[in-house]
């Protein structure tokens, strides 16, 4: 993403919501980040809800990371940092897939080494983004989000990947679902785990180089985990969460985008604070439940 | 010393053994090494179609291990095996299978009526939408078939809730019917009533002895503690030594077969409740309830500590005192 050719308009609101509505989308590259924004919600969030079920958030993170210097690095060579998030997350989750691990499961608990290797690399591109020219904002908008500049061809690619993505989880999805909740018995009854572990972990790159595009690489769990974690409150059932998590997913990419363009503070902000809200909101109904079962509980007792 | 055998038989043969049925498994002079340690050798078996047979033995000895042969995973060192009729791994698909005990992260916020239905559908890829009719009435169906399985086992109340927020008596009972779901032919238990309570192992026993006999399913169920399920056997598996006797429950649960066994004095107390006791067993290994996950896990911790424990203890490791004076068997 190239330094837009228009800053952030901070523009007032009209009485009119409509005209709100249409300001916003008068502008095509807002249009372009509506149209990118709701493919990276889908594709972070489908994936994003395995990840949790999976309990491989680290590993989500540290793909997210390794996006960082190279987008940071591509800018610095001349490229776009769209493909430097791809290119390098994906590389990171095709590493991480190939190389054995001791519990079978990669990276489901934390690890020394990397820890180790996430530091170094968050600091390598700090470096590449100071060699570009000490330009702050871009260290910001690559760590913590950045709506403008999106391409038509970009919004295609994303569009494609997004696409592909959710097909292939169609496709996996009564294995994965086994192989994820119980994997000792999925393999058991012949499922391929460590297969299906190692499809999945380049799923996750991509989806991890996708919020990334939107929330940045520091916060691409506002869309990995936010959403699955807040439908996760409301519902058990995996296929009504799975859609629930793609359409809050959506809901939250949206909002942030009309929120950000109305507001001087920045979409990572926008985005994380929305769902995080959504989050707290999710907790509620349990919540009450738990207090009318309490209060229930004094009454029986005399 | 006296054996067991003809005397006080009220429990152990309730049932007349299933005997007649077709072959399902069957061991021939076979033999498992695990790295350069030879488990058990000389091992023959030969378990009939209805049969309920329980797989006994110290901790370390090879229990799990024989599952892992009847479902391929372990390959023999010496004679054969055939399940169903086929090498072993063949008819994975008419085997249900129970690992030892899986704990659900209380977090995991899947229901259990989800992961029964797995048990059905989880080995198969590609999209299913409803769009056809064959395909609707295939949902159907399937929804049918997982429903029975949660009625079957008793979990219809629970089965809509999360799994990790359900006890260990419920997930176990929920992880049967998930290994029934698919009409299995043969059914393997690894320790299915471990760290259960009391009341939960006689129930669960209890179910899958019913479950036995009506879908005429054959179980062999690995067990720590034979009395929960003594009742209803047809046959035990005895690993100790690195030898296997198979038989009824009297021919083997006696004192002549287990010294010879063990190689070692050991004494069988039946309590006045009809319990079984064995006394002077040699304890393989201190911990009891040794390493989970990794069937094959206990095999290394065999012979950490052969310091013979000469106390009286049951089966299961429990003290209870007061059970053992009950009556004598010498």
């Amino acid at each position: 993403m190239s330094v837009p050719p228009i800053l952030v308009p901070v523009v007032g609101l009209s009485a009119n919501p409509l005209t709100d509505l249409r300001n916003l989308l008068s502008y095509p590259f807002m249009v372009n980040a509506f149209r990118a924004g709701a493919a990276i919600a889908v594709l972070a969030s489908a994936v994003g809800w395995f990840m949790v079920l999976r309990r491989q958030s680290f590993v989500g993170h540290t793909i997210a990371v390794v996006g960082f210097p190279g987008a940071a690095g591509a800018t610095l060579v001349g490229l776009s940092a769209f493909g430097g998030y791809f290119t390098f997350c994906f590389l990171a989750a095709v590493l991480i897939a190939v190389v054995p691990t001791t519990t079978g499961r990669a990276f489901s608990d934390e690890n020394a080494v990397t820890g180790t290797v996430q530091a170094l690399l968050l600091g390598f591109g700090f470096l590449f983004a100071s060699l570009y020219g000490g330009n702050l904002n871009g260290i910001d908008a690559l760590l913590f989000g950045n709506f403008l500049g999106i391409s038509n061809g970009e919004v295609v690619i994303l569009a494609v990947i997004c696409v592909v993505t959710v097909a292939a989880i169609a496709v996996l999805w009564e294995p994965l679902l086994f192989a994820s909740i119980d994997p000792a018995m999925a393999a058991a009854r012949g499922v391929p785990v460590r297969g299906l572990g190692a499809a999945f972990l380049l799923l996750l790159g991509l989806a991890a180089a996708g919020a990334s595009q939107m929330t940045g690489a520091l916060l691409v769990f506002a869309l990995l985990v936010m959403p699955a974690a807040t439908v996760q409150q409301l519902t058990s059932r995996p296929a009504l969460g799975l859609w629930m998590t793609l359409a809050l997913a959506v809901v939250v990419t949206w909002a942030g985008l009309a929120v950000s363009y109305y507001s001087p503070y920045p979409i990572g902000f926008w985005i994380t604070t929305i769902a995080f809200a959504g989050y707290l909101t999710s907790h509620l109904p349990g919540l009450v439940r738990q207090r009318s079962r309490r209060r229930r509980h004094r009454q029986q007792r005399p | 010393m006296t054996t067991e055998h003809g005397e006080s038989t009220r429990h152990a043969t309730v049932r007349a053994p299933a005997g007649d049925g077709a072959q399902v498994v069957r061991l021939e002079d076979a033999a498992v090494r695990v790295g350069e340690r030879t488990l058990w050798s000389r091992a023959n078996l030969d378990v009939r179609a209805g049969e309920f047979v329980a797989v006994l033995g110290p901790n370390g000895v090879g229990k799990s291990t024989m599952l892992q042969v009847i479902l391929g995973a372990q390959t023999l060192a010496a004679g054969s095996v055939q399940v169903l009729g086929d090498p072993p791994g063949m008819h994975n698909d008419r085997i249900g299978y129970l690992p030892q005990r899986r704990n659900f992260d209380a977090s995991i916020r899947i229901r259990g009526v989800d992961l029964v239905r797995l048990g059905l559908t989880g080995t198969r890829f590609g999209v299913s939408l409803p769009l056809r009719r064959a395909a609707r009435e295939r949902h159907r169906h399937e929804r049918r078939r997982v429903q029975e399985m949660v009625d079957l086992v008793g979990a219809h109340a629970y089965a809509g809730r999360p799994i990790g927020q359900l006890s260990g008596g419920e997930q176990q009972r929920l992880l049967i019917a998930q290994s029934l779901v698919s009409g299995p032919a043969l059914l393997l238990l690894d320790e299915p009533l471990e760290s259960l309570d009391l009341p939960n192992q006689m129930a669960v026993a209890d179910l899958v002895a019913e479950i036995c006999r009506r879908e005429g399913v054959t179980v062999m169920i690995v067990a720590h503690d034979v009395n929960p399920i003594l009742a209803k056997l047809d046959r035990v598996v005895y690993i100790a030594g690195g030898q296997v006797v198979s038989g009824s429950p009297e021919e083997v649960i006696n004192e002549q077969t287990l010294s010879r066994l063990y190689g070692t004095p050991v004494e069988v107390i039946r309590t006045t409740k009809g319990r079984l006791v064995v006394v002077g067993e040699p304890d393989v290994t201190h911990h009891h309830h040794g390493p989970h996950g990794e069937p094959l896990d206990d095999a290394h911790h065999h012979d950490a500590h052969h310091d013979a424990h000469h106390d009286a203890h049951h089966h299961d490791g429990a003290r209870r005192p007061e059970e053992g004076r009950g009556s004598s068997s010498t």
